[in-house]
């Protein structure tokens, strides 16, 4: 368990540095304030002890894939998107949205029993990355090993893509 | 809030880092040394007995030089990247065991059973300083630099992440303090002499070791941007890379956190497989065996043990700065060549041999 104060830094980061993503108008600081949003969601992870996923949301998410955005983001003129005016209507439609969005999770998570009990604390020798690796190669091995191949199907895609003179 | 336990982990960060920051200076001081050793000149020996104090002197003239910020620099960014390019360098020690025990407190900050991935996590962060170092400059090297480095460190990555499988289906755990203590029973990974050592399969196990611990280190050379993989900041050609526009203490943060991630990787190398802090001891009392000297034979084996990690790191640096200075530089096709072509199929091949020898040979 961590202090209630630790929960409230993280949530809060995230939802600021979340809301960041959309609001800046710079391409290069929404995907940083992404990095950041990433880092808290990590964190509130790790304070529920889930280390194994915290630390994989770290090093796939902001290690790996948003290196990768940077590197294309930066290679792009960022001036057009920046000089871009905002559009109104579908402005108002997308908040118009996520309100909706938001009011139904209100009323659903607030009908739920389960949510108003708090979750029985995990034993404390829990070894999370044992766990999971347990669970994929026991009751999820065949659509883990569909996901694989699926991984690698995409992977021989974008060789041959990117190798146009191949053929 | 356990007081006792935030206490004690302050105590050690505040022992640590001093520690770290002091190998810091004297690795640059070293490299100097060492360069000026092998190209037959004397180095900077005009400073103190021997140039000792040489760091000294590097940190003032660092902090007395004139903090200037180019006017066609992003200035937030600009600023922010050479932070972004220290912290993560720093912040990987958290889960490195640096010593058995002493006063019966485990010399590690934090003993996560996640251990060495989050190694790779934050290590991983590392890129960012650099590639906004090399965009918020606003000119042509620099962002050559930087886009150099993020793939060039996004291709090493996987070599490195691959190299330590076989090292987890031996060891079978995360935990980094698991990974030492298995390597005090069965002998170190790379030379498995204590324990059952007459055994063949161990020796048999250990060669996967081997190249489990070449492709590493030399994973660890293109992650910290060390000659002959410093494409970033090639000086013939991209003037300083990225942090040509950087000057001062600006500057002097990128260079001192290259230092501060090869003591890190070296750390992370010495833990994996030369045996952390363990030092075999021969002894001849009722036969031959290798006594284990820890915290637990009092407070100077603690710190003997403390000594012995960080004496493994000096070699190990050592070894980085003997590198940098026989090799010349790699092409920049050459080295994508030789991360995805060569190091990522023998570390891929290195696990299925592993697995092999874990399953047909019996240990």
């Amino acid at each position: 368990m961590i202090p209630p104060f630790l929960f409230w830094t993280f949530a809060l980061l995230l939802l600021v540095f979340g809301a960041a993503v959309v609001l800046n108008r710079n391409p290069i600081a929404s995907a940083l304030s992404l990095v950041i949003s990433f880092i808290a969601l990590s964190a509130l992870f790790m304070s529920l002890d889930a280390f194994f996923i915290g630390i994989m949301q770290v090093l796939v998410y902001a290690g790996a894939v948003m290196v990768l955005f940077l590197f294309i983001i930066m290679l792009l003129d960022l001036r057009a998107e920046e000089r871009r005016k905002i559009n109104v209507v579908a402005t108002t439609g997308g908040a118009l949205v996520a309100l909706a969005f938001f009011a139904q999770l209100y009323l659903v998570i607030g009908q739920l029993r389960i949510a108003s009990q708090p979750f029985a604390p995990l034993p404390p020798k829990t070894d999370d990355v044992r766990n999971v690796g347990a669970l994929l190669f026991s009751n999820f091995n065949l659509p883990f090993q569909i996901i694989g191949v699926l991984v690698l199907v995409a992977t021989v895609g974008v060789i041959v893509l990117s190798k146009r003179e191949l053929r | 809030m356990d007081y006792a336990y935030i206490g004690i982990s302050f105590a050690k960060i505040a022992g640590l880092l001093p520690v770290v920051l002091g190998i810091m200076n004297y690795s640059v001081y070293a490299e100097r040394r060492i360069s000026a050793f092998i190209q037959d000149r004397p180095g900077p020996n005009r400073v103190g007995p021997f140039g000792l104090l040489q760091p000294i002197a590097d940190a003032a003239k660092f902090l007395l030089k004139e903090d200037f910020t180019p006017a066609h620099v992003n200035k937030f960014y600009y600023w922010l990247a050479p932070c972004l390019a220290m912290i993560p360098a720093i912040l990987t020690l958290a889960v490195v065991p640096f010593g058995s025990t002493l006063f019966g407190v485990p010399m590690v900050i934090a003993d996560i059973n996640v251990g060495v991935l989050f190694v790779f996590a934050i290590a991983s962060l590392g890129v960012y300083g650099i590639v906004i170092a090399g965009w918020s400059s606003n000119s042509k090297y620099p962002f050559l630099g930087g886009i150099r480095s993020s793939s060039q460190m996004l291709s090493y990555e996987l070599a490195l992440g691959l190299a330590v499988i076989p090292v987890f289906l031996v060891v079978g755990k995360l935990r980094l303090t698991e990974i030492v203590r298995y390597q005090i029973e069965h002998g170190w990974m790379i030379a498995p002499f204590a324990g059952d050592w007459a055994n063949v399969g161990k020796w048999l196990l250990a060669l996967p070791m081997l190249i489990s611990f070449v492709v590493f280190t030399i994973a660890i050379f293109a992650e910290t941007n060390r000659l002959p993989f410093d494409l970033p900041e090639a000086e013939t050609e991209l003037v300083g890379g990225y942090h040509t526009e950087y000057g001062s203490m600006k500057f002097g943060l990128f260079f001192l956190g290259e230092y501060i991630a090869m003591i890190t990787g070296s750390a992370i190398i010495v833990t994996l497989f030369l045996g952390g802090w363990h030092l075999p001891v021969p002894s001849w009392h009722g036969g031959f065996h290798w006594a284990l000297i820890d915290g637990s034979r009092g407070v100077l084996a603690g710190l003997f043990n403390i000594f012995i990690f960080f004496a493994k790191i000096a070699v190990l640096l050592f070894f980085f700065m003997w590198v940098r200075w026989s090799l010349p530089r790699f092409r920049y096709d050459q080295l994508m060549r030789l991360g995805w072509i060569w190091i990522f199929e023998i570390a891929l091949v290195n696990i299925f041999l592993t697995a092999v020898i874990l399953a047909f040979v019996k240990l």
